[in-house]
Formats: C-alpha cells, sequence, structure tokens
C-alpha cells in the first residue's frame, strides 16, 4: 500500500462565478423570416443555422422520408452550378455545411471562419432560395437511404430502435414508420413530390435564420436582410402528428438475429409532447432513473449486475408525444433478468419519494453543467433552433436552472408516477430466440411474439 | 489565433501545462498517461483498457462509483479513454470546483490501489466483455479495429495485437496485474496534466503543487520492443473476411509517416482530398458520380512512433461487388499517385481542416486534451499553436510526391468485409473466399 498523499477530505467549492446563455436579438425581417442573432466574440468562427418549419410532422401520407429528401437536396445543386460544384465551393472556403430534417424541422447548418462569412453566406442562400432537384442526384440519394435501411438488418442497435417504435405507435401514426421514409415511401417519392414539399413548406414565414459567433448584430441582421430580405410566402404550421399508441396493454416482442452474443433491449412507451407543462420533474425523475450515468438502470445493470456496457434511459422530446425509452445491450443468457431489473426500476421509481441527496444529484447536475453545453457556436445555435422551433419563451435560458433547481422530490414522484406506465410497456429485443424466448416468456410479462429482421410475424 | 500556454514541471515528473480563457465560468482537467495497449505483455490484451475502467471504481478516499457521482454532482461531465500508446482522464467542471477535480484525479494517481478489490475487477471485467460484445462482436464490420493492426504491424509489435483484448486475456487479468501495472505506468513522471478555462494561475499551480507534488516519482517503465517499421510495407497483403453485414465494405491501409512529422502534414492533407468532405475524390467519384459507393472516408491513425496508417474506408452500394468496389477505389488510389493533386483541392482540404481545428478549440475540453497529446508526445505543448501554420505550407508538389511514394501497391494492406449470408445482396456474393496472401 502506497502512503497516504493526498489530503483526506474533499476540497469545499467556493461559489460559482455568474454565467448566462449568450446574449441575443431576434427581429422579424417584412417578409416574416424570424432573425436571431447571438454575439460569441471569443473565436473568429460563425455558425449559422435556417430551421424551417419542413419536417417529417409536415409530410403527406405516402410521402414518408421527403422532408429528410428534400433537406439533403439542398446541397445537390443549384439553378446556378450542380452539386459538384456547390460542395466544392463551400469546401473551398473551409465551410462545414449540412443539410437534415427531424421530426419537427428541417436546418440548413454551417459552420465557417469569420473572415470567410459573407462569400459562404452567399452561397448558403443560393442553395436555400434556388435549389434545383436534379433528378440523378435525387435517384442517388434515394439509393443512399435505401442502403442505410438494408444496413440496418444487420446492425442491431439501429434496427432495435426502429422496431421500438413501430411496436410502441399505431399504425396511422407518422411516429410508427422511420423518421426519414422506409423503402416503399421513399422508393415512391419522385423530383415532383420533392419540389413540391420545397414550395409548399420552405417559406420566409415559417423560417428562422439563426447567426451565432463572431458577429455583430447590426452586420447579421444586415447579412439576413440582404440575403434573404426578397424570399416571399409563408407556410401553415405543420398539423399535428398523431401519437396515437399501438396497444395499451404489456407486450414483448423478439426480432430475430440468430447467435447474437447480446440482446439489444428497449423498454418504454409513448411520452410526453415537449410543451408539457411538467417538462421540468419529468427531466429530473428520468435523469435518476436512467439518464446519468450514476442513475438507478445503469448503476443497477452495469455497476450491481454487469449485464451490459451501459444502460440508458430516455424522452425524446418532440412536438407531439415522442417516446419514453430505456435502452441497453446485454449478453443474451441474461436478456429476461435484465429485463425485469429495468421493470423493478420503473416500478421503483413510482412507488417512493428519492431522497434529498439523491435528487440533488440530477439537479446539481443539469444546474452546474449548464454553461458546459453552450462552448461552441455550433451548440448554441443548435439551442436556439430549439427554442424557435418548440416556441419556449424568450427567456427560457436565463430561467433554465431555477427552473431546474425548483423541482423538489415530490414532484419526481408525481411525474414518475402519472408519466410513467408499467401497464403499457413495450418490450422489443434483438437477440437470439432460442436463447431468449423462453426466458422472457417466463417473465410473465405479457405476451411474447417472434418477428424476423424486417418485422414480418413468425409462424 | 494562439492558445496561451504556461508549462511547469513538479519535482516528481509531472509535467503541467495552463491555458486559460475566462469567456466562460467552466475549466477542463485533463491527464494523459504515457501507457496504452501497447504496454501490455503478452497473455494480456486488453488490460490496458480494462485498467482505465479501474480508475474509476475508487481510490483511497473516494469509494466505488463516487467518482463519476461526485463530478456530475459538482455539474460536470468526465470520461476516460484508451488508445494504442496512451490513456487519458478527462472532466470538464464549473469553475469553481476545479479543485475537486484535481484533488480527485491525485486521490487515484497517488492511492489507487486501497480501494481495489476482486469484485470489483470481476465486475469490471464483465462490463468489458460486454462492451467487446457492443463494439466489436455484435456489430457489422466491428472487428476491423482489431483485424486491421493485426494486418498492419507485423505479430511482435506492440500495436498488432487486439486493444480491447480477448475474452481468454480478460479472464485473466488478476489483482496482481492491477498492483503491477500501476506502480509500473500510473505515475506522475509518465504523467502529463493539462488545465485549460477559467482559473487563477496561482492558484492552480498551488493546488497541482498540493495534490500531485506529494505522489512519488516511478521507478521507470520497461523499454518497448522496437518500433521501428520500414517506410513500406513491402507488399500488399489482403484479406477478405466474410460477415454478417449486408454490404460490402473495403479497408485499404497504406503505411504514412508518423504523426507530428511535416510529412505527416502532407498525409493528413493527402486523406482530406481523398476522403473528406463532398468534394473530396471519394464523394465526387466513388458516391456522386459513379455511384459505386455508398459511404466513403479517408483517415490517418495518428500514431506518434513507428509508422501511422492511412486508412480508405468505404462501403459498397446495393448491387455493386466486392470486386468491383476494390478495383474502383484501388483506380482511384492509382489516379492520385499517376496524376498527383492539384493546387485547388490542397486548398480545400486546407481550409476545412483549419476550420475544424478552430472549430474544436472553442472547448476547453478539447484544448486540454489537444495540449496534453503534444505534451505527452513530444514534450511540447505549444505544437498546438503551430498546426494552421503547418498545414497552410503544405503545396500540391509534396500531396503529389507522397502520393507516389505512398500509394503504390508495395505499399498496401487491404481488409475486404463480404455479406456472409450469400443472399445478403446478390450482386455482392461472386467472390466469397478465403483469407489470400501477400500478392505483389
Amino acid at each position: 500500500m502506497t502512503a497516504a498523499t493526498t489530503p483526506s477530505t474533499r476540497p469545499q467549492a467556493g461559489p460559482p462565478r455568474d454565467y448566462r446563455f449568450p446574449f441575443f436579438e431576434r427581429v422579424r425581417l417584412d417578409n416574416g423570416l424570424g432573425v436571431i442573432v447571438a454575439p460569441v466574440p471569443k473565436l473568429p468562427i460563425v455558425s449559422a443555422a435556417l430551421v424551417v418549419d419542413a419536417g417529417a410532422a409536415a409530410e403527406s401520407a405516402g410521402a414518408e422520408g421527403v422532408a429528410q429528401l428534400t433537406a439533403r437536396m439542398l446541397l445537390e445543386g443549384t439553378r446556378k452550378r450542380n452539386g459538384d460544384a456547390v460542395g466544392e465551393q463551400f469546401e473551398r472556403w473551409g465551410a462545414a455545411v449540412g443539410a437534415s430534417a427531424d421530426w419537427d424541422a428541417a436546418m440548413l447548418s454551417m459552420t465557417v471562419l469569420a473572415p470567410r462569412l459573407e462569400e459562404a453566406m452567399s452561397l448558403f442562400a443560393e442553395v436555400l432560395l434556388e435549389p434545383a432537384f436534379p433528378e440523378r442526384e435525387l435517384s442517388r440519394i434515394k439509393a443512399e437511404r435505401l442502403a442505410d435501411l438494408l444496413q440496418l438488418r444487420t446492425e442491431p442497435r439501429g434496427l432495435a430502435d426502429e422496431m421500438f417504435t413501430r411496436f410502441v405507435y399505431d399504425k396511422s401514426s407518422r411516429y410508427a414508420r422511420p423518421e426519414h421514409g422506409d423503402v416503399a415511401s421513399v422508393t415512391s417519392i419522385d423530383r415532383a413530390t420533392v419540389e413540391q414539399f420545397y414550395q409548399a413548406r420552405y417559406r420566409p414565414g415559417g423560417a428562422t435564420l439563426i447567426l451565432v459567433g463572431d458577429i455583430t448584430v447590426t452586420n447579421g441582421v444586415a447579412l439576413a436582410q440582404r440575403l434573404l430580405g426578397d424570399w416571399s410566402g409563408t407556410t401553415p404550421p405543420a398539423g399535428a402528428v398523431s401519437d396515437k399508441p399501438a396497444r395499451t396493454t404489456r407486450a414483448l416482442h423478439i426480432v430475430r438475429k440468430e447467435d447474437a452474443p447480446q440482446s439489444e433491449i428497449r423498454v418504454g412507451h409513448v411520452g410526453l409532447p415537449r410543451s408539457h407543462p411538467d417538462y421540468f420533474p419529468v427531466l429530473i425523475a428520468n435523469a435518476l432513473l436512467g439518464g446519468l450515468f450514476s442513475s438507478r438502470i445503469n448503476l443497477n445493470l452495469r455497476e450491481v449486475h454487469a449485464y451490459t456496457y451501459g444502460a440508458h434511459s430516455s424522452f425524446d422530446w418532440r412536438r407531439a408525444a415522442g417516446p419514453f425509452v430505456v435502452s441497453t445491450a446485454v449478453k443474451s443468457d441474461v436478456t429476461a433478468e435484465a429485463a425485469k431489473e429495468i421493470l423493478l426500476e420503473i416500478a421503483r421509481i413510482r412507488a417512493d419519494a428519492v431522497s434529498e441527496d439523491e435528487l440533488t444529484l440530477a439537479t446539481s447536475y443539469l444546474d452546474g453543467v449548464f454553461p458546459i453545453r453552450y462552448e461552441t457556436t455550433d451548440s448554441i445555435a443548435r439551442a436556439l433552433a430549439a427554442l424557435t422551433v418548440y416556441d419556449l419563451p424568450k427567456d427560457y435560458f436565463d430561467s433554465y436552472r431555477a427552473n431546474i433547481r425548483r423541482v423538489t422530490a415530490m414532484d419526481v414522484l408525481h411525474a414518475a408516477d402519472k408519466y410513467l406506465h408499467p401497464d403499457q410497456l413495450q418490450l422489443v429485443v434483438v437477440g437470439d430466440p432460442t436463447v431468449i424466448a423462453a426466458p422472457l416468456a417466463a417473465l410473465d410479462a405479457g405476451p411474447v411474439s417472434v418477428y424476423d429482421a424486417e418485422g414480418q410475424p413468425e409462424r | 489565433m494562439r492558445v496561451p500556454i504556461v508549462t511547469f514541471r513538479l519535482a516528481n515528473g509531472l509535467a503541467v501545462t495552463l491555458s486559460e480563457d475566462h469567456t466562460a465560468p467552466i475549466v477542463a482537467v485533463n491527464l494523459w498517461y504515457h501507457v496504452g495497449s501497447a504496454n501490455e505483455r503478452p497473455g494480456r490484451t486488453g488490460f490496458a483498457h480494462l485498467f482505465e475502467h479501474m480508475l474509476f471504481q475508487g481510490s483511497a478516499h473516494v469509494g466505488a462509483n463516487e467518482h463519476f457521482e461526485i463530478v456530475q454532482r459538482a455539474g460536470g461531465t468526465l470520461n476516460g479513454s484508451t488508445w494504442l500508446d496512451r490513456t487519458n482522464y478527462f472532466e470538464t467542471v464549473p469553475s469553481n470546483q476545479l479543485a475537486t477535480a484535481l484533488w480527485l484525479e491525485a486521490d487515484r494517481m497517488g492511492q489507487l490501489l486501497p480501494a481495489m478489490t476482486q469484485q470489483k475487477l470481476d465486475t469490471q471485467r464483465d462490463v468489458v466483455k460486454n462492451e467487446r460484445r457492443w463494439s466489436v462482436d455484435n456489430q457489422p464490420y466491428g472487428t476491423w479495429w482489431e483485424r486491421l493492426p493485426a494486418l498492419a504491424f507485423p505479430p511482435d509489435h506492440p500495436f498488432h495485437h487486439s486493444l480491447i483484448g480477448s475474452m481468454e486475456d480478460l479472464s485473466e487479468a488478476s489483482l496482481e496485474d492491477i498492483a503491477q501495472f500501476f506502480a509500473t505506468y500510473y505515475t506522475p513522471d509518465n504523467a502529463v496534466l493539462s488545465i485549460a478555462g477559467d482559473f487563477d494561475p496561482a492558484e492552480a499551480r498551488a493546488l497541482v503543487e498540493q495534490f500531485f507534488g506529494p505522489i512519488p516519482r516511478g521507478a521507470g517503465k520497461p523499454p518497448l520492443p522496437p518500433m521501428e517499421l520500414p517506410a513500406h510495407f513491402g507488399s500488399w497483403e489482403r484479406l477478405v473476411v466474410p460477415d454478417a453485414v449486408m454490404l460490402p465494405r473495403l479497408f485499404l491501409g497504406f503505411r504514412a509517416p508518423v504523426f507530428g512529422s511535416d510529412e505527416h502534414f502532407v498525409a493528413s492533407v493527402l486523406a482530406a482530398i481523398l476522403g473528406t468532405g463532398k468534394g473530396s475524390r471519394f464523394q465526387r467519384s466513388l458516391v456522386r458520380d459513379r455511384e459505386i459507393a455508398s459511404e466513403a472516408s479517408a483517415f490517418t491513425f495518428d500514431l506518434a512512433k513507428g509508422a501511422d496508417l492511412l486508412i480508405a474506408d468505404v462501403t459498397a452500394r446495393p448491387g455493386v461487388s466486392a470486386e468491383t468496389l476494390e478495383a474502383e477505389v484501388v483506380r482511384e488510389i492509382d489516379r492520385m499517385r499517376g496524376d498527383g493533386v492539384t493546387g485547388d483541392e490542397v486548398q480545400r482540404a486546407v481550409a476545412l481542416l483549419e476550420t475544424a481545428l478552430v472549430s474544436s478549440l472553442q472547448s476547453a475540453g478539447d484544448r486540454a486534451d489537444k495540449l496534453s497529446m503534444f505534451a505527452t508526445y513530444f514534450d511540447e505543448p505549444e505544437l498546438v499553436n503551430e498546426q494552421t501554420a503547418r498545414y497552410q505550407r503544405v503545396t500540391a508538389a509534396q500531396v503529389s510526391e507522397l502520393a507516389r511514394r505512398m500509394l503504390g501497391p508495395d505499399n498496401r494492406i487491404s481488409l475486404l468485409y463480404v455479406p456472409a449470408d450469400p443472399t445478403a445482396d446478390s450482386h455482392a456474393s461472386a467472390e466469397v473466399g478465403e483469407p489470400v496472401g501477400a500478392s505483389r
């Protein structure tokens, strides 16, 4: 044993220094475009993000995936230059660009060194306002999506996520189908579908430009006015997505992966919409249940039982109710034991109030980590994008830490009791049925069905 | 743009780098130990990484699982990672928690062993075995992480064996191994400490001296076997791996100049021209124009000893055979080898590398990690401020010359994954075969 060297008592922390989320200014141009500028002059770099109400929630039935395809097609050619030239020009200015759509919005984003901002922004505006949607690039991008879907069949993590949403949401819900479309919908989308979606949804009335970094408010607004001031039109907000559950009783779904050394487990049900008034109590309850490394589920499954490399839980916050899910991968022969522990932890957090000590693990973490989340221009731009998309109050960031600290142990208990539904849990396991089916059935946690890697019921 | 740097060294050999930035009330603490899987002895593959797990299991004054809890309760983020030649531990915390972060790191550097128990070792061994199943055994193409170094380095070379380790070797690890590894490698003279962000330099220095100063210097570590390697493989060894995958994927590797050398900057630019961004050759030619690949990139491993590796990583489009995939990737490589690159291509690559560099330096944790890296490998954290200039000095002539020298068939290895189930992709199964030996 080594001689004692470190002082045996932990140092006391002094008072924290004040921190405020970066100041930002929000204005609306005459054409309806929202503009947010956050001057963060720390390094000579700027991140830009254009968010538009053109996410998967805005798609019409049969065209699932068009939101993502449209976003990606922005970078595949304009009326002035082809896709190769677009990519190459951005990159010669050192601009890292991306375009994608999630459930509630599409986002065109860029990070560039400040001296090249003007040039890069003019091309940013060109791809946004004058996309050409070349047929050839569309068919290539569709093929890339189909390749991703094909790869999923042997990729257990992604497959488990995909199957989970399919078993949780009713067939009529957009949320039951993959965010970026499935084989049937993606195959059916043609240039006209993309063009129509773009024309209908990409309008300044439903869009916001966010600029963060080494730029002033005056210059940012002037840049937006100059490049996007002539853009016109508006768009009705995307209609509400149904978040109807597939079933209201517990069931187990095994998706076959022969000889799998591990089972990918997903346990959960339909969660809550982002606008829910109990957002903060639910956030803390989830952090303690499975959101933190030191959460109950991770400590139980990893540090006590060594079933897994890691286990966590989350609420996926969307405009309508996204899923609540516990995720882990465990050694195949302990699949049922792990599932049982997950069910026990969900029951336990609903049964008794957490101690004050446990509560502050989550509240002091989320309070303290707040400034660490916003170190980069890109992360600040994303936070401001969320503020816009979910229509959060302007003082959301300034009041965030107080809202976290305000949550009590009773709030957590009420949230867990009210919003976790043990009797409605869907247990989805991608694994080897010959090893896991009998023990899972013996759990007596609900009826067990077995599916192939495409989700078709066996026998 | 320059990162401010102050360095000093404690009497026990601990090299310390401080880098102030008061824009936000946060501070990053980052420790690199100059030990990785390369230092493992035969029969103990995976030990360096298993040991990293044990460092989160408490120390003399920190209980089991308390390390994570203390940092998270303080409002901080933390982790550790193991690589071939180093292991790092890091946390970013609110700046008023600097003392706690330093105290935690010092406690486990000075007095880990009182907290080690057989039960903790057994648990972490099983956790790591699950990490292996999760990242290697149950992931399509997951074995590339160990197959590629095994192909690239001779069997007696320290970089040859698996970093995550074999199930058998993990089962063999004992508490005695823990004690020995700790005494040999986890010493102040085999570590560097970096602190970046919002702190008072005098106070930080005093804390470092108070907490780390009393930890005794180590007795020295055994020398590694010779790391030096010829600049070229001398042949093209090819391995075909049938796997539970849907699409063929090729890893084509080349021996490259070691990390930190002027030539390594040239090799990084070469890799970016081949495979970073939409304007890269792979994207333009293989993904967009010829529609051979669904994904394509190129990167370097950044190894500072022996020889580095440059890897082209290309996944086929559905319907494209493994044979076609390989032929088309090789054609792109040969084209660069034969015709060289243009000034425009170099400019594009350097501009992207520059933006990525500035982007990453925004984060205190990344800044501290880079300082530790340059301090560990070259004893010169100031190199963090040289990177941009060194990229900017790279010319098209240099890249073309390196391409000619480095990308030939006498300097290749390849790992070609093919669907084991011939129905996976009807066009991709024609040439599923056994590993083939060295050719050329």
